[in-house]
């Protein structure tokens, strides 16, 4: 496709996200995926028109029950009036790329409903790609005019949390009488939850996970605490110092959910909507969407430079050529990134004088 | 530079269309096509056409794969393929059919859009390679 075809394709699809046609938000999430020609345009000429939606993360480990849960949670929005759209990401095969995505099986409840926009996604393992398409994803559904926004995944690895963190309000789904699942919760989960719902409270164990969790909580405000007094900056999560963690005025709520049946999901979006007039009323939302988009510039400042550099080191032979040396103890890894970055160097002082 | 690399990947929706509780076909097919590398969205049982319509224009796929074994085609994919017309989504998805499927009923399949159907016994190469042949240029 010729540059002036994207062009041409990148305005209508626009024009067709604005206007609500459903084939055209299909698009327009697909070439967001794919780093299609022009989607970059495409996802600049949307930004203007985001900022409408609230946008929930939910996260666990898995078969705590959260598709089932989003199902739900999409159908109290619907009989409420309000519009839809939900990204499900799972993970791809690493070695041959591909992917089975099956949270589209537990969508049952909104059948027929286009005003439920579901679509699913696949890591697939681009350098910080996903919570970078993700997040373009979702300025599409916003840019379509979604009044709720759900972002589904697993909450496995960093890759995910930082696509959670794409969210106004992070919900953490835990199942009861797995000692693991609370274990999980140690390595990162915790910090970035505002909402913790214990799924399958029908079960047995739910008071011991229940109390479990407070118990974690309460740790988690203590140390928050000791952090400050000692930085005082709070919990930098955030790789360049920029204070992303929790909002210590927030106290993270559990809810008891039986996501199959229904129960406990209304209570669920009550506490959600609490939680977004907090982040409005205490200025939180407006922290956290500036901490996102700080990130996201210096996200996509990463990747354009990293794809200059890789042009950078094709001049000098190529990044094999530049390993022979090194393997033959001729140079080492630091001589070799001055030569390739020096010119560069040279280039931004001299613009500066 | 700046465009980046384009990562075009193959999309895929395995559906199971009315009232045919066997997907053990389904599945293969569905894993067989996630080993080929690409992206393979399963609907579930007991779906019905309108479901089918919704998932193929949400997830904008390149291929629609319909798994049926309960001899309902004439009736069912004929809706499936009216509802992609209504969504402009019917001219760049290709569609395919795995299932028992009398030779007579084929040929009024293949008229109706569909690209091939695929019978009891095909080996999952032909079909991977079936779909890498014919799938849409957009």
């Amino acid at each position: 496709m010729s540059d002036a075809d994207a062009d041409a394709d990148a305005e209508d699809l626009v024009d067709g996200v604005l206007d609500g046609d459903h084939r055209a938000l299909a698009r327009t999430i697909t070439k967001i995926e794919n780093r299609a020609p022009g989607y970059r345009d495409l996802v600049s000429s949307l930004h203007a028109h985001t900022g409408g939606a609230e946008v929930v993360g939910v996260t666990g480990s898995p078969g705590a029950g959260k598709s089932t849960l989003v199902d739900k949670l999409a159908t109290r929005y619907r009989d409420r009036g309000l519009t839809v759209g939900v990204i499900a990401v799972d993970p791809s095969s690493p070695y041959s790329g591909g992917a089975v995505l099956g949270d589209r099986i537990r969508m049952a409840s909104n059948i027929g409903d286009m005003d439920v926009f579901f679509r699913s996604m696949s890591a697939r393992g681009q350098l910080g790609g996903l919570s970078t398409a993700t997040g373009d994803a979702i300025k599409a559904l916003d840019a379509f005019g979604k009044d709720r926004i759900i972002v589904e995944t697993v909450g496995a690895g960093q890759n995910e949390v930082d696509v959670v963190r794409t969210a106004d309000t992070v919900v953490v789904l835990v199942q009861p009488g797995s000692g693991d699942d609370v274990q999980m919760l140690k390595a990162g989960i915790l910090e970035i939850g505002d909402v913790f719902v214990v799924n399958k409270a029908d079960m047995d164990g739910v008071r011991t996970t229940v109390s479990d969790l407070q118990e974690m909580l309460h740790m988690r405000d203590g140390t928050t605490a000791v952090d400050a007094g000692h930085h005082g900056s709070g919990m930098a999560v955030g790789t360049d110092g920029e204070t992303t963690g929790t909002d210590r005025d927030w106290d993270p709520r559990i809810v008891e959910t039986v996501a199959t049946e229904g129960d406990g999901v209304d209570d669920l979006i009550d506490t959600l909507t609490d939680h977004y007039d907090h982040l409005r009323t205490s200025g939180e939302l407006d922290r956290r969407q500036r901490a996102r988009h700080a990130e996201e510039i210096r996200r996509l400042l990463r990747s354009a430079a990293a794809e200059l550099l890789e042009d950078e080191l094709d001049r000098y032979g190529g990044i094999d050529a530049l390993v022979d040396e090194v393997q033959a103890r001729e140079t080492d890894p630091y001589t070799v990134v001055d030569r390739v970055l020096d010119p560069l160097v040279d280039c931004i002082e001299r613009s500066e004088d | 530079m700046s465009a980046g690399q384009e990562q075009r990947t193959i999309r895929c929706l395995v559906a199971k269309v009315g009232l045919d509780g066997h997907d053990r076909g389904a599945q293969v097919i569905a894993r067989a096509f996630r080993d080929a590398g690409f992206e393979v969205i399963y609907s579930g049982l007991h779906r019905a056409p309108e479901e089918i319509v919704q998932a193929a224009v949400q997830e904008d796929v390149d291929v629609l794969g319909i798994s049926i074994l309960s001899g309902a085609h004439n009736t069912l994919i004929p809706k499936v393929i009216e509802g992609l017309k209504q969504y402009g989504a019917f001219e760049d998805t290709l569609i395919i059919v795995g299932g028992i499927v009398p030779d007579d009923d084929r040929r009024e399949l293949k008229e109706a859009g569909v690209a091939e159907v695929f019978g009891p016994g095909t080996p999952m190469s032909e079909t991977v390679e079936f779909v890498r042949k014919h799938v849409p240029d957009r």
